[in-house]
C-alpha cells in the first residue's frame, strides 16, 4: 500500500508523531541530566559568594568543603531588620533564596567568618546596560566598609561592561565606607580616572559608564534595603 | 568497506573542508563565528558542538527523508535541530558548566545557524545517511577550524593568552607591549574573518576556474 505523503491527514498525524516523540525524549534527558546540572549551578553560587570575600580559584571539587568552613548561616532578614530565618544549614534558605525572588521581605544575608573575624555577604541584583547584573557585596564586621565584591552579568559589551567580572574592578572596592554618620549610603562608583575621594569612591571602566552607573544604583538600592539589618550589626 | 569511503564520500567530506567550505566559501553561520570567538575555548567547543549537530541531525533527516510530508518539511527540520541542541545545551549544562555559561545563549541560537539547515534542505533531504553524516562532519568542521584560528588570533593579540595560559611573557609587557582591546570585539572577528576568507581565495585562485 502507497501511502500519499501529500494528504492533509497524513501531514496533521505525522507532526503530532514528531512533536510526541521529541517532547519525551526532551523530558527524558532532561530528568536525567537534573542533578549534575543544579549541583554545578550551586557550586557557581558558592564560588561567586567565595569571590566576594577575596576567596577566588577555588577548585570545584574543593567550593563545598570551603564554602562550608567560611559561612557560618545564611539568614533571611526583611528590611525592617528583623531575622526571619536564621540559615543553621548554611545553605538551605538563605542560599536557596533565587536573585529573582529577592524583596523587602525575603534578602539572604550570609554570616561569613574569615580568619576569625566576622564578615556578612550580601547578594545584590540589577540592571546593567542590556540585561541583568548581579554581585554580592562582603562587609567587615563594622557593617560600614566594604571587604570584597563580585559582580556578573547576563548580557553586557564584550570588553567593556563585561570587565566588571575582573578583579581589577572588584577590588577597587576593597575598604570603602558604604555609609556616612547619618546613615546615607555614601559609596560611589564614579567616571574612569574622576575619584576625588579615595574613601568612597570606586574607579570605574572607560566606556561602560552605564554599566557601572548600574553596578552603582544596584549597590544602593540594596544597601537601602538592607540598611535596618546593617545598622543593629554597625560598631 | 571500500564503498564506505569511495571517491565520492570522500569528496563529500573533504569539500566543505576546503573548495566549499561553509564560512570561507558559502559565507554561512557568520553572526555565531563572530560573537563566540574571543577566546578559543568557547570557539572549539562551538565548533565541535555545530559539528555533533549537524552530522546527527543530517542523518535523523536523512533517516526519515522519504516520510516527511514536503510541505511540513522545514518545520520537521527545525524540530529534529531545536530537540538536538537542546540535547547538547543540557548536557554541556551538566557536564560542563563553565563552558555553558561562557556559550550563554549561542548554544540555543546554533538552531538558526544557516549552515544547519542548509546542509539539511540541500543534501540530507537527497542523500542516504552514511553520506548525509559524512557531509554533516566535514561542514561542521569546516565551521569548526575557521572559528578556531580566529578564536586564536582574536585571544592571542586581545588577552595575550591561549586557552587561559599565558603566552605573552611578562618581559615584553614590561618592554611597553600592550593587549589590543579591540581584539575582544567582535568587529575585530569580522575583519579577521575577511582576512582569512581573503588568504583562502588567493591561494584557491586557480582551482575555482
Amino acid at each position: 500500500m502507497k501511502i500519499n505523503t501529500n494528504s492533509n491527514t497524513y501531514t496533521i498525524v505525522y507532526a503530532c508523531i514528531v512533536v510526541i516523540v521529541v517532547a519525551f525524549l526532551l523530558a527524558f534527558v532532561s530528568s536525567a541530566l537534573k542533578a549534575p546540572s543544579e549541583a554545578n549551578v550551586r557550586i557557581d553560587k558558592k564560588k561567586q559568594i567565595l569571590a566576594s570575600l577575596n576567596i577566588r580559584g577555588v577548585e570545584d571539587s574543593q567550593v563545598e568543603s570551603e564554602y562550608s568552613r567560611v559561612v557560618v548561616a545564611d539568614e533571611i532578614v526583611n528590611a525592617q531588620g528583623t531575622v526571619v530565618n536564621e540559615g543553621k544549614n548554611k545553605d538551605q534558605d538563605g542560599f536557596a533564596v533565587d536573585r529573582k525572588e529577592m524583596t523587602a521581605d525575603n534578602l539572604p544575608v550570609f554570616v561569613c567568618n574569615v580568619n576569625g573575624e566576622t564578615k556578612y555577604v550580601l547578594p545584590l541584583v540589577g540592571k546593567g546596560l542590556w540585561g541583568t547584573i548581579w554581585g554580592y557585596l562582603a562587609l567587615n564586621d563594622d557593617c560600614r566598609t566594604v571587604y570584597g565584591a563580585y559582580f556578573s552579568h547576563q548580557s553586557e559589551t564584550a570588553g567593556l561592561g563585561s570587565l566588571i567580572t575582573e578583579e581589577k574592578f572588584q577590588n577597587e572596592f576593597k575598604g570603602k565606607k558604604i555609609t556616612d554618620d547619618a546613615g546615607n549610603v555614601v559609596i560611589d562608583v564614579v567616571k574612569y580616572g574622576k575619584v576625588t575621594d579615595p574613601t568612597t569612591q570606586c574607579d570605574g571602566i572607560s566606556g561602560a559608564t552605564l554599566t557601572t552607573n548600574g553596578v552603582r544604583d544596584m549597590i544602593h538600592q540594596y544597601l537601602g534595603m538592607y540598611k535596618a539589618y546593617l545598622q543593629q550589626h554597625q560598631k | 568497506m571500500s564503498k564506505l569511503f569511495s571517491k565520492e564520500n570522500r569528496q563529500v567530506f573533504a569539500a566543505p573542508l576546503n573548495l566549499d567550505n561553509p564560512i570561507l566559501i558559502q559565507v554561512l553561520g557568520i553572526c555565531s563565528a563572530l560573537a563566540v570567538t574571543a577566546q578559543l575555548e568557547p570557539a572549539i567547543v562551538m565548533g565541535l558542538s555545530v559539528t555533533v549537530i549537524t552530522a546527527f541531525s543530517n542523518v535523523i533527516i536523512s533517516l526519515i527523508r522519504k516520510t516527511i510530508p514536503n510541505r511540513i518539511r522545514i518545520i520537521i527540520q527545525l524540530v529534529v535541530v531545536a530537540a538536538l541542541v537542546t540535547i547538547v545545551s543540557m548536557i554541556l549544562t551538566a557536564f560542563a558548566y563553565d563552558v555553558s555559561v561562557q556559550l550563554s545563549v549561542y548554544v540555543g541560537l546554533i538552531i538558526t545557524n544557516c549552515i544547519l539547515m542548509g546542509r539539511l534542505e540541500a543534501f540530507a533531504m537527497m542523500n542516504g545517511p552514511w553520506e548525509s553524516f559524512l557531509d554533516g562532519i566535514g561542514n561542521g568542521l569546516g565551521y569548526a577550524y575557521i572559528l578556531v584560528i580566529v578564536g586564536a588570533v582574536r585571544e592571542l593579540l586581545g588577552s595575550g593568552t591561549l586557552l587561559g595560559f599565558t603566552i605573552i611573557p611578562e618581559g615584553a609587557y614590561a618592554a611597553g607591549y600592550v593587549n589590543n582591546g579591540m581584539m575582544t570585539m567582535p568587529a575585530m572577528a569580522l575583519i579577521i574573518l575577511g582576512c582569512v576568507i581573503w588568504v583562502h581565495r588567493s591561494i584557491n585562485k586557480e582551482e575555482k576556474k
